[in-house]
C-alpha cells in the first residue's frame, strides 16, 4: 500500500516540479509577501505593532484570492486529463487502489502546495525581520499565517482533485474549478455583506452570520488569522474576528473539515470512474 | 490441457439499456494468441473494460486465471495497453516504467531489459514528449510486459503504426508469447494478423460470429475461388455460354468456383488455347473471409 501510495507520489510531485508549478508559485507568493511587507512597513509606528503582525495581516486577506488559485489550477486536471488521454485506464489497470491512487495525487499536490507556501512565506519572513526587527507576537503570527495557509493550500488541492475525478473532462474541470474559486472565494463574501447589511443588528448578525462566515473555507482562515491579532486594522467582514462567538482555531478545525469531506467524496467519486 | 487464463462465457455487456455485447464466449490458454477482429464500435474495446473489471456485467461470467475481473489476483495475471495512451510528456520512459512497475510491486531492475526488448535503450532518458508515435506505442508495450504477465490484453496495439514497427511489435509480443503469456489482441482488419496470431474471434455489432484458425474460418466461409478468364477477340460470349460467370468487358469473364471444382475448371480452360489468352487465380482473401463472418447475420435477417 505505502510502496503504490509513494510511486504515485513520486510520479505526482515530479511532474509538478517539471511543469514549474511549485517554482511559479513560490516565485509570486515571494514577492506579494515581500511588496506587502515593505509597503506597508510605514503604518507600523502609527499602529503600534510590528511589520510582521501588520504584514501577516494584510498577506492573509491577499492569500485567501491566490492560494485557493494556485491550489485549484495545479488540481483540476490530475483525474480529467488522465481520462481524456487514456492514461488514468492504464494505472486503473494495476494492482493498485482507486483510492490510493486519489490520496497519492493529493499528497503530492499538498505537498508541492505547502513546498511553495513555506518558502515563500518564510523568505519573505526573513527579509522583513531583518529590515524591521520583530517580536514574540509577530514571529506567531507568522507562524499562524504559514500554518494556516498550508491548510487552505490543501483544501483547494482537495476540492480541485475532487472536481476533477467528477468532471472526467479537461475543459469540464476547469470550468468548474474557477467556478467554484469564483463562489467560495468572491461571491460568498459579496452575499454575506449582502445579508448583513439587510439584516442590521439583528439575530442574523450575532448568531448565524459567524457561522456562515466560518463554514467557507477561505474565509474561516482569514477569519483564523485575523481574530488572534489585536493590533491590526480590520474592515467589513473582518471586523468580525473582534465579537467571535467561538475561539479562533474553529476556522482551522472548519478548514480541517473542509479536507475530510473534499477528501471522502474524491474518493467517493474515483472508485466510480470508469476509464 | 492447460487451464485457459482467460475465460469468457456468454458475456453480455451494456451502457445503460444499450446492449454493447451480447452472449461472448471464448477462450484463450498460456502462450496462445488470439485476435478479437471487428469493425469500429463492434464491442472490442467494451469487451476490454470488462475484463478488466471497469465495467459491470450484464450477464454471463468472465474469469482471469480462475478470479473475477478487476480482483488483485485479476490485475496482477493481466498486463494492458489501451489503444489510445498518452504518457506524460515531462517524464522520460524510465520514469514512466518506474511508476509501473512500482504500482505492480516489481523489482526496477527489470526497466533496463524491458527498454531493450522494446528497441528504447537509447531514449530512456529523454522526455516522452520527444518520441515519435511508434516510439510511444513501444513504451506502452514494454510497460505492458512488466513482471510475466500471464495475460496480455492489448487494445489495437498497431494502429497508426508503419509496417516496419508493426513487425518488430509482433516480434516481441511472439516473443512474450513465447514465454508462456496469453495473449488478446484486438485489430480492424485480418490481413494485419495473418501468421501472427494462433486463433482469430469475429465480432460484429456486439456478437461473437466466429472462432477458430484463419485455415478453419476460410475452409468454414468455403467462399469461392475467382478465376478471370481473359478472352481471344470475339470468343467471350461463347466461353460465357459454356461456362458461366459474369462478363466483365469485351473480354474478360469471371468465373467463381468451389475448392473443389477448381482444379477441373482449370484443367478445362488451360486446354482452351484457342479461345483464352490469359487466366487469373485470385483465392478467396482473409478480407473475404472476415466480411463473410461479418455479415453473416445480417444477410441472414435479410
Amino acid at each position: 500500500m505505502t510502496h503504490r501510495i509513494a510511486t504515485i507520489f513520486a510520479q505526482e510531485f515530479r511532474l509538478a516540479r517539471r511543469n514549474h508549478w511549485v517554482l511559479l508559485a513560490t516565485l509570486i507568493l515571494t514577492l506579494f509577501a515581500l511588496a506587502l511587507g515593505f509597503f506597508g512597513a510605514g503604518q507600523g509606528a502609527g499602529l503600534k505593532a510590528d511589520v510582521l503582525t501588520l504584514t501577516s495581516a494584510s498577506l492573509a486577506t491577499l492569500s485567501v484570492y491566490l492560494i485557493p488559485l494556485i491550489a485549484l489550477l495545479m488540481s483540476y486536471d490530475a483525474f480529467a486529463g488522465e481520462i481524456e488521454r487514456g492514461a488514468l485506464g492504464l494505472t486503473f489497470a494495476t494492482p493498485v487502489r482507486r483510492w490510493e491512487v486519489f490520496a497519492g495525487k493529493l499528497l503530492a499536490q499538498v505537498v508541492a502546495v505547502a513546498v511553495a507556501v513555506s518558502l515563500s512565506f518564510m523568505l519573505a519572513g526573513a527579509a522583513l525581520a531583518t529590515a524591521f526587527g520583530t517580536s514574540p507576537e509577530g514571529l506567531s503570527a507568522w507562524a499562524r499565517l504559514v500554518v494556516s495557509a498550508v491548510g487552505l493550500g490543501a483544501v483547494f488541492v482537495a476540492v480541485g482533485l475532487m472536481l476533477s475525478a467528477f468532471a472526467a473532462r479537461t475543459a469540464r474541470a476547469a470550468a468548474a474549478a474557477i467556478g467554484t474559486w469564483l463562489i467560495l472565494v468572491v461571491l460568498y463574501d459579496l452575499a454575506l455583506l449582502g445579508g448583513i447589511m439587510a439584516s442590521g443588528d439583528g439575530a442574523f448578525a450575532t448568531r448565524v452570520f459567524p457561522w456562515l462566515v466560518v463554514a467557507n473555507p477561505a474565509d474561516a482562515f482569514r477569519l483564523y488569522n485575523l481574530a488572534a491579532l489585536d493590533a491590526a486594522p480590520v474592515a467589513g467582514i473582518d471586523g468580525l474576528a473582534r465579537t467571535l462567538p467561538f475561539p479562533p482555531e474553529t476556522g482551522l478545525a472548519a478548514i480541517a473539515l473542509w479536507l475530510m469531506a473534499a477528501l471522502a467524496l474524491g474518493i467517493y467519486r474515483t472508485k466510480r470512474i470508469v476509464p | 490441457m492447460t487451464d485457459p487464463v482467460l475465460s469468457l462465457s456468454s458475456v453480455s455487456l451494456a451502457y445503460g439499456r444499450t446492449r454493447a455485447v451480447e452472449a461472448a464466449s471464448f477462450e484463450v490458454a498460456p502462450g496462445e494468441r488470439l485476435a478479437l477482429l471487428g469493425h469500429n464500435g463492434a464491442g472490442k474495446s467494451t469487451l476490454f473494460k470488462a475484463i478488466l473489471g471497469f465495467m459491470p456485467l450484464a450477464g454471463g461470467t468472465i474469469r482471469v486465471s480462475g478470479h473475477a475481473p478487476g480482483t488483485d489476483a485479476a490485475r496482477r495475471a493481466i498486463n494492458y495497453l489501451p489503444e489510445v495512451v498518452t504518457f506524460p510528456r515531462s517524464l522520460t520512459g524510465r520514469e514512466v516504467l518506474r511508476y509501473f512497475t512500482g504500482l505492480r510491486g516489481e523489482p526496477r531492475r527489470q526497466i533496463a531489459d524491458l527498454l531493450e526488448r522494446v528497441g528504447l535503450s537509447d531514449a530512456a532518458d529523454r522526455a516522452v514528449g520527444t518520441y515519435s508515435k511508434g516510439m510511444r506505442q513501444r513504451l506502452g508495450l514494454a510497460q505492458a510486459l512488466i513482471g510475466a504477465p500471464r495475460l496480455l490484453l492489448l487494445d489495437e496495439p498497431t494502429s497508426g503504426l508503419d509496417p516496419v514497427s508493426r513487425h518488430d511489435f509482433y516480434g516481441v509480443i511472439a516473443e512474450a508469447a513465447g514465454r508462456g503469456s496469453a495473449v488478446l489482441l484486438s485489430s480492424h482488419g485480418l490481413d494485419e494478423i495473418e501468421h501472427r496470431t494462433d486463433r482469430v474471434a469475429i465480432l460484429s455489432q456486439g456478437r461473437m460470429r466466429a472462432i477458430g484458425t484463419l485455415d478453419a474460418l476460410a475452409r468454414e466461409a468455403n467462399l469461392p475461388t475467382r478465376l478471370r478468364v481473359t478472352a481471344r477477340e470475339g470468343a467471350a460470349d461463347g466461353l460465357q455460354a459454356e461456362y458461366g460467370g459474369r462478363r466483365f468487358n469485351g473480354c474478360r469473364l469471371d468465373i467463381d468456383c468451389t475448392a473443389d471444382a477448381k482444379l477441373d475448371l482449370v484443367a478445362r480452360l488451360g486446354a482452351e488455347a484457342g479461345r483464352v489468352t490469359d487466366l487469373q487465380m485470385s483465392p478467396p482473401t482473409l478480407g473475404d473471409v472476415y466480411l463473410h463472418f461479418s455479415n453473416l447475420d445480417a444477410e441472414a435477417l435479410q
